[in-house]
């Protein structure tokens, strides 16, 4: 073996056993750097003659590129078992968990949900939204409507009355949503297109009554809307909200003062097991009360009953959204019990759309 | 309203099924609520008795063998049982295993009593509830048709009805009015029994005065008999069956005439014993100090808005409501004055509902009787007295005069089409309205229609559209579109509209949970917060502590936290946005936005965590949830000023108020006030905010939906940051303000990142350190223009708010 190999293998040695990289470092200097091993030997060569460099010039230097290569080799190894080392201190638990997100643990109420549904089933019919005072007149709250002073249909009402004035007149708080008919009307003219949903009040509680509740009226005027066009819409708007294919509706005379002829609304039902079953089974469940508006209410808005006709109906926006959502009892929708808005309320960016659907 | 069939079927020839008139009467609006078809007692049946043995243990019990006939398979059913009058040959009423027996809500088993089984029972009268019979078994004569259902024997298969009358329809407030109804929608004919003159012997001895103040506008008209030598005593059993199965309790005949005709026939009468009837008679206003005591058994004290029959005694009847205890007929009743009497519906009305009075009396007059029925009312329930009681009846007297129905309507045969938009031929839409009694002349497009008197709630064009339309049946009317306005909607929600739903959008967004409170809260809990002004008082709040429009929406969540809490629920982050109430006009009803924060329910982190535990909430939590809600509602929350201290309900030192200007209030947030806290009884930490949608300026409508074009500077932004010790009582927006004065065009931003208060400043003092950017516009920025533009700020804030940079 000649010196070069033996001085090679001794690197290639020294080269291995380098176990981080200052210990490699080490090797490239005492090897290649200016005083090292291999640079001495370089520097012999300039004192060789022509021919001795010619045979010793490539092997020194093929020896310097193999030490260099075998260094930057072993530095790549060294380097990658360093990083190991290093990433294998850095393990974390990655089943901890992470903080829940606002916007899955915020709720919307049921109330707001099911208003934004029927949002957007009414302006997609091309209804505009109304609204209007809970306080208010016994004009717009009876008289208007057709109520007569000291007629029993105002006692079906459990009026709350607010504090008399100095003239002893009281304001009312309003007893349904169908004030917002007359007040409607006074400021727009036909064709009116409206649904009004809003907070009303009465006197009652129990289950499903509630001292404060919510309605959402709807009016059409023109000068042909009849009750052929009443059955239609809101054949449209149940089969729509409570997204089912087909339902049946019975269409019953009843008595409205604003209404004029009047029709109650029932849903085919299944009341067989605990829970109400829409579109189903041989029962009917009273939904809505609706009518073609009293003449004497068209003309409290002015509206000359003779030209202009339409319908009215209302419905109880909590009573269709128990029935979509199945909630037993009104009386915790105005309770902000947590644990009641986390079970039945909805996620923030679960918008209702007729385009994306209006429950997930 | 309750009937039974039977009793519709003595008014209505049909051969329509149970189910056919229920359907029938529920689609032409008298809504069927309940059908009893008494289907319970048809297991119960007639049965002999073969043999009678004592039983063998019990000295008070006897064995029977009991044969059912051809009900049974021959094979007769052993039975204990302890009446006194079981005996061998009875013919009675059985009940096997598996029967319910209603009146002793007991389904039988079989039995073991005293070591002898027992198969069934032999019934009494009260276990059937046909009476308080419970002496003895049911005792049949000799002919009952053994093996026969009891029920079909006893007139117990009689299917009840119960309808639910609308305001409008007095005239199906009796049986008679009800056929008429369904034989007008083909079910049938009306054979309602004529009524005879009863006529009489000699006028009637009582007169009626209807001349005191009112009389005669409250009493149109008064008819009045008497009738002599009555015997008065149970009323027979088939009209006894009839007043129970509608829930009536028989009384006596006389009693039960004047129940039975106010059901048959929508007719109230009143029956007085003549002999404790001292005088005439006369209509006329109570007193107001005379009391009277009411056939209820309960003593009332009419006001001189109310009417009384009246003798020389004083009031003997509340009239049209309810009869008096004095003169009212009992056993012993020998003559008998009978009542047949028009009264005012709304005087009625009134007076009932002021003394909190409800009998089937008053519910038919304050609906409105029928006028040209009260004269005939009057002869069918003398007739029902002379045929049960016996006596010679006196001529009727009628004081004042029956009124005349005199309304007669126009009506357009296209109106049915007009306003349904199903059209009705002119024949069609006669012969319906003259099978409910309407008088109907003229034929072709225009029909004269007049209106009975027993329909008060028929004015005009629209109810007999009605009439028409429910006879006619509804399901005839075919749905049809409602024609579509244009093809792509148009935007419909109004700014407010929107506001309120981004609101709780945004909020929910923020991990919070919509509430929807009542809008009446606590008297004190509306006054500490600006409300609780009489004029927003209910004067019949359903509970006392729900008296109050509230002013402000925070009350209630406060409320809703507490209760939260209390149930172990002490981290929570709620809101509401909804109405508040400032003002009975309806300008004084504003839209708000508020939410409430409490215990560690931060938008970050709720609680313990391992990464590190929630601090409590504090006034920078509502703070970032009210900016929340300005920026949902289109308002750039840089441009609101905020000034230190809410309103009192908050901690003046750690609260604020939003404010567009001077003037517009838009807003609160902070922690607050301790003794607001205790006055609603909750406990902290707590956080809240509230702000007024309606306040927020609309925002200008664009012209143009271009967002114009993008521009971006290719030049390095340069950041400096600086120090200042300052008095602790600078606001920071002040220095912000100054900081962004030094060069409005370079400085594109500045935030404070410390804030440190501590003895190594200075009591009194305070560092603020803040980082201000600089964009360079055209080129990069020179150390000197940097220099020269950071040396603005310092002279900026040294000159606003005496802030000195720190060393």
């Amino acid at each position: 073996m000649s010196e070069i190999e033996t001085l090679e293998s001794g690197i290639l040695a020294q080269i291995d056993a380098a176990a981080d990289e200052a210990a490699l470092e080490q090797v490239r200097i005492t090897t290649l750097g200016k005083k090292g091993s291999v640079s001495q030997q370089m520097k012999t060569l300039g004192k060789m003659s022509p021919e001795e460099r010619q045979v010793m010039g490539p092997a020194l230097n093929g020896l310097k590129n193999r030490i260099a290569d075998a260094i930057t080799t072993r530095r790549e190894v060294v380097k990658r078992a360093d990083i190991e080392a290093r990433l294998a201190t850095e393990k974390v638990d990655v089943t901890l968990p992470v903080r829940p997100n606002p916007i899955e643990t915020g709720r919307i109420h049921p109330i707001s949900q099911v208003m934004d549904e029927i949002t957007a089933i009414f302006s997609d019919m091309g209804f505009h939204i109304a609204e209007g005072p809970d306080i208010e007149t016994d004009y717009y709250n009876f008289t208007a409507l057709n109520f007569p002073e000291g007629h029993p249909a105002r006692e079906m009402h459990d009026t709350f009355f607010l504090n008399p004035d100095e003239n002893g007149e009281r304001r009312v708080l309003r007893t349904h949503t169908s004030p917002v008919q007359i007040r409607t009307m006074e400021t727009q003219k036909p064709p009116i297109r409206i649904v009004i949903p809003g907070k009303t009040y009465r006197q009652d509680s129990d289950a499903t009554h509630s001292a404060m509740f919510h309605q959402l009226e709807g009016l059409v005027v023109d000068e042909k809307t009849n009750i052929a066009n009443l059955k239609w819409t809101l054949m449209e708007f149940c089969k729509t909200f409570f997204e089912v294919d087909s339902i049946d509706m019975r269409f019953r005379p009843s008595f409205f003062p604003f209404t004029e002829p009047s029709l109650e609304v029932d849903v085919q039902c299944d009341r067989s097991g605990g829970e109400v079953k829409l579109g189903e089974g041989n029962d009917w469940m009273e939904i809505l009360g609706s009518g073609m508006v009293h003449p004497n209410v068209l003309r409290a808005g002015g509206l000359d009953p003779d030209v202009y006709q339409g319908f009215a109906w209302g419905i109880g926006i909590d009573r269709i959204a128990m029935l979509k959502y199945g909630m037993p009892d009104l009386r915790p929708f105005f309770e902000a019990d947590q644990r009641w808005i986390d079970h039945y309320g909805f996620r923030p960016l679960d918008m209702p759309t007729l385009f994306g659907g209006l429950s997930q | 309203m309750k009937f039974t069939l039977s009793w519709l079927k003595d008014h209505l020839d049909t051969q329509a099924s149970l189910d056919e008139i229920v359907e029938t009467l529920t689609m032409i609006g008298l809504e069927v609520e309940e059908v009893d078809d008494r289907s319970a007692f048809q297991p119960f049946t007639i049965a002999r008795v073969l043999t009678a043995e004592p039983h063998p243990d019990a000295d008070k019990l006897q064995v029977l063998s009991v044969d059912l006939g051809s009900a049974g398979d021959g094979t007769p059913i052993q039975v204990v049982c302890g009446a006194p009058n079981a005996r061998t040959g009875l013919v009675g009423a059985f009940a096997g295993p598996g029967t319910y027996v209603p009146g002793i809500d007991i389904t039988l088993g079989v039995g073991n009593i005293r070591g002898v089984e027992s198969h069934g029972m032999m019934c009494s009268e009260r276990e059937l509830e046909l009476s308080d019979e419970h002496d003895g078994i049911i005792d049949l004569p000799e002919g009952a048709p053994v093996g026969s259902a009891f029920a079909d024997y006893a007139g117990l298969n009689d299917p009840v009805i119960e309808i639910g009358i609308t305001p409008n329809r007095p005239d199906a407030l009796g049986v008679a009015g009800i056929a008429k109804d369904l034989a007008a929608a083909g079910l049938g004919k009306v054979i309602s029994p004529e009524i005879a003159e009863v006529g009489g012997q000699g006028p009637c001895p009582v007169s009626v005065d209807l001349s005191a103040d009112g009389a005669a506008k409250f009493c149109p008209a008064f008819g009045l008999r008497l009738i002599r030598n009555v015997k008065n005593g149970p009323s027979p059993k088939w009209m006894q069956q009839r007043l129970k199965a509608i829930g009536l309790r028989p009384i006596s005949a006389l009693v039960d005439i004047t129940n039975y005709v106010t059901f048959d026939r929508g007719r109230p009468l009143h029956v007085f014993d003549a002999d404790k009837v001292k005088g005439n008679l006369a209509i006329r206003r109570a007193s107001g100090e005379e009391e009277l005591l009411a056939l209820d058994g309960k003593t009332y004290t009419p006001t001189t808005d109310h009417f009384v029959i009246a003798d020389e005694n004083g009031p003997e009847s509340l009239a049209g409501i309810v009869g008096g205890e004095d003169s009212g007929c009992g056993l012993d009743t020998v003559n008998v004055l009978v009542e047949s009497a028009l009264w005012d519906p709304l005087t009625i009305a009134k007076t009932g509902r002021e003394l909190g009075i409800i009998t089937d009396a008053r519910y038919r007059f304050e609906r409105g009787v029928d006028p040209a029925f009260a004269l005939p009312g009057l002869e069918y329930g003398s007739q029902l007295v002379i045929d049960l009681c016996g006596g010679e009846p006196t001529q009727s007297l009628c004081a004042g005069s029956i009124p005349e129905p005199d309304l007669t309507i126009d009506y357009p045969v296209s109106e049915a089409e007009r306003l349904t938009g199903a059209a009705v031929s002119s024949k069609d839409s006669a012969a319906i309205l003259q099978r409910l009694g309407f008088e109907v002349s003229g034929s072709g497009e225009m029909l004269k229609v007049k209106v009975p008197g027993n329909r008060p709630d028929v004015h005009g064009k629209a109810d007999l559209v009605e009439e028409i339309m429910r006879i006619r049946g509804i399901n005839n009317i075919e749905p049809q579109p409602l024609p579509a306005l244009a093809a792509v909607g148009k935007k419909i929600l109004t700014t407010g509209q929107l506001r309120t739903r981004n609101s709780r959008r945004a909020l929910a967004t923020r991990g919070m949970s919509e509430a929807v409170c009542y809008s009446f809260i606590p008297h004190d809990h509306a006054t500490a917060f600006g409300g609780g002004q009489d004029d927003l008082i209910l004067a019949n709040p359903i509970a006392s502590d729900m008296s109050d429009m509230r002013p402000s929406l925070l009350p209630s969540l406060l409320a809703a936290a507490k209760r939260n809490a209390d149930r172990g629920l002490s981290d929570l982050a709620i809101f509401e946005v909804s109405h508040i109430y400032r003002g009975i006009e309806p300008s004084d009803q504003h839209r708000s936005a508020s939410g409430v924060r409490r215990g560690t329910a931060r938008l970050e982190n709720i609680g313990r965590a391992w990464s590190g535990d929630s601090p409590a909430v504090n006034w920078v939590d509502a703070k970032e949830d009210a900016f929340a809600v300005l920026a949902a509602c289109g308002m750039d929350p840089s441009k609101v000023q905020i000034e230190a201290a809410g309103p009192d309900w908050y901690h003046p030192g750690r609260s604020g108020t939003i404010k567009l200007g001077p003037k517009v209030i838009i807003g609160t947030f902070g922690e607050f006030h301790p003794m607001t806290l205790e006055l609603l009884d909750v406990t902290g930490p707590l956080c809240g905010f509230e702000i007024f949608l309606d306040t927020i300026p609309e925002p200008r409508r664009k012209t143009k939906r271009s967002k114009g074009a993008l521009i971006v500077s290719s030049l390095q932004p340069v950041k400096r940051d600086f120090a200042f010790i300052m008095d602790k009582g600078v606001e920071a927006a002040k220095v912000l303000r100054a900081a962004n004065g030094a060069d409005k065009k370079l400085i594109s931003d500045v935030r404070i990142f410390d804030l440190f208060e501590g003895q190594s400043v200075g009591e009194d003092k305070k560092s603020l350190a803040i980082e201000v950017t600089l964009q360079p516009v055209e080129k990069s920025l020179t150390d000197e223009e940097i220099d020269a533009i950071s040396q603005k700020v310092v002279e900026n804030i040294g000159k606003t708010v005496g802030g000195v940079l720190r060393g």
